[in-house]
């Protein structure tokens, strides 16, 4: 054997894991092609959070009895996944937040208010989420920092040429940027960016969203400064996602909210803070979306990302090559690095509409702007629909959505 | 394999949806206003003019949306014409109530030429799409330039 070759994705067996998809909508089967928005949760995940309270539910952190304490090893393992997951150096660069969109308002305030100077730039691209946008408009509102925006190409990949230029004053100070676009499925040559970023002496903050779905991330490898990531889109729970940052810069930043767990002392006169990362948690944390969170890591490590990259690689083809053959459809993003979310538009049917019909079909997409307008914008259009692939994904799924889109088209002809 | 299409798309609301009646920017109105879904970045703005007892004379609409939100704008246009300001408050009260139940209690003449819509009330993420131009209605009506779904 020359060749190591992934093992092949065994999606019957996976699908047998996720008790939602043996559901139906509107009388047909689940075809659930919106795992972009939020991805379904396996058996694993669901019990792993059941059992939590079923058998030793207590507060973590605080507690001298057994409850608490197996209760704060079960959710502190998961620091432990989330480290390894990332390949980070240290479980302390683990910062627990919400979501994506809290990992980066964190690093707005903390990094952005604490770090970065008046007259500074955050340079970001014009393929963003709102999250990545939202607040560092707040921060250059509030704090004269620069929002610099990186255009894209027509195929909808990155402007090398235009980012490196937007980098050459040497003012940016953060580079943030989307991993893997949710709307275009683009992936950014992330480790050319943090490259070129360091060279002018800015830091990187990667949001994989939706890469840590797909793809392996090691932020080592990367040399990235900063990798959120929420859990819901990762078959976990809401309510948990992941900030990652190097210890250094961690441990210079100031925290983002003020509340228990996070200090190290308090008097009237001042507090002062815990050592990372519970300097940026505050509060009781999401304690069972956390115990979630670490079964769904554990759960995409045993399928393996060279599984489903290959899978979703497979799908995306199937996909691409199935709905472009759809007279009057328009898929939105042709890069040559690209994940498994496919945007489009029919003709002479709003993308609403089309969603409306493929529901009722059992089909499940997302219409609309993807919290992405600006991106919208840049296409010269104010909405797609959008369907997104995972390890659950059929190839006879996409062959439905392919076959009702036909139809769907002829009805509105 | 064959389409099932609910009862939502019903043939009316695809004529009225492909070829609305009422649509279109009027060389001269008295009130207008635009409505917006913040959710889906529909927007509609409508254009009002009055006959000399105060009554609705004619309505138009310049869309862009979805089917079931530039028909509801067509046949609101023509549920309201003749109507007076009052009427028509009531009109979107009980239009309202239809979009979110299905149900047309004392269904009158008004109300029958909008019951197509009544199905959306099955998907209520489409609710709003019903609603969006009677939103923009009621602030031209009111003399406000905005409206929101929201």
């Amino acid at each position: 054997m020359n060749h190591i070759v992934p093992a092949a994705l065994d999606v019957a067996r996976i699908r047998r894991d996720f008790p939602i998809l043996k559901q139906t909508v509107h009388g047909k089967p689940l075809v659930f092609l919106d795992s972009a928005a939020s991805a379904q949760k396996p058996r694993v995940v669901i019990d792993a959070m059941v059992t939590a309270m079923e058998t030793q539910y207590a507060n973590v952190h605080r507690g001298l009895h057994w409850m608490s304490e197996r209760t704060t090893e079960a959710y502190e393992a998961t620091r432990d996944d989330a480290a390894r997951l990332l390949n980070a150096a240290d479980r302390a660069e683990i910062v627990f937040v919400r979501n994506s969109t809290e990992a980066i308002n964190l690093l707005a305030y903390s990094y952005g208010r604490g770090m970065l100077k008046p007259g500074q730039a955050v340079l970001i691209s014009a393929m963003e989420h709102h999250s990545n946008i939202v607040p560092w408009q707040m921060l250059r509102d509030e704090r004269g920092i620069e929002l610099r925006v990186a255009p894209i190409t027509d195929a909808g990949e990155l402007d090398m040429e235009a980012f490196e230029h937007l980098l050459a004053d040497g003012k940016v100070g953060l580079v943030a940027i989307t991993h893997m676009s949710n709307v275009l499925g683009t992936y950014t040559p992330a480790e050319r960016i943090v490259r070129i970023a360091h060279a002018h002496g800015a830091k990187v903050l990667l949001d994989g969203s939706q890469a840590i779905v797909h793809r392996r991330v090691d932020v080592q490898a990367l040399d990235c400064d900063f990798y959120a990531f929420t859990g819901h889109k990762l078959y976990g729970p809401t309510g948990i996602g992941v900030l990652w940052g190097r210890r250094e810069l961690l441990e210079a930043m100031p925290p983002f909210m003020g509340g228990g767990d996070m200090i190290s002392s308090v008097t009237y006169e001042r507090s002062t803070w815990a050592e990372v990362p519970h300097k940026f948690e505050a509060g009781t944390p999401a304690i069972l979306d956390g115990i979630g969170l670490g079964a769904a890591i554990r759960y995409v490590e045993a399928i393996g990302y060279d599984a489903i990259a290959a899978h979703e690689r497979a799908l995306t083809e199937h996909a691409i090559a199935r709905l472009s053959a759809i007279e009057g459809l328009t898929i939105f993003g042709h890069a040559q690095d690209r994940g498994g979310v496919v945007s489009f538009t029919l003709e002479g049917a709003h993308p609403h509409d089309v969603a409306t019909l493929l529901d009722h079909n059992g089909i499940a997409v997302r219409a609309g702007h993807h919290c992405a307008e600006p991106l919208m914008h840049r296409l010269g259009i104010d909405s797609t629909a959008r369907a997104s692939f995972a390890v659950y994904t059929t190839l006879a799924e996409i062959d439905a959505l392919a076959d009702t889109l036909v139809r769907v088209r002829e009805f509105f002809a | 394999m064959t389409l099932d299409v609910g009862d939502l798309y019903q043939e009316v609301i695809l004529e009225h949806g492909r070829r609305p009646r009422h649509a279109g920017r009027p060389p001269r109105y008295d009130a207008a206003a635009r409505g917006d879904n913040p959710m889906c970045g529909d927007r509609v703005e409508v254009f009002l003019s009055y006959a000399a007892d105060g009554r609705i004379a004619d309505t138009s609409f310049d869309a862009r949306g979805c089917a079931i939100s530039i028909a509801s704008a067509d046949l609101m246009a023509e549920a309201v014409a003749g109507a007076a300001p009052e009427e028509v408050v009531q009109v979107f009260s009980r239009f309202q109530d239809m979009a979110r139940t299905g149900a047309c209690p004392e269904c009158d003449a008004t109300l029958q030429m909008l019951r197509p819509l009544a199905g959306v009330h099955a998907y209520p993420s489409r609710v709003k799409c019903a609603t969006l131009p009677w939103h923009a209605l009621m602030a031209a009506l009111q003399g406000e330039g905005q409206a929101s779904s929201e």
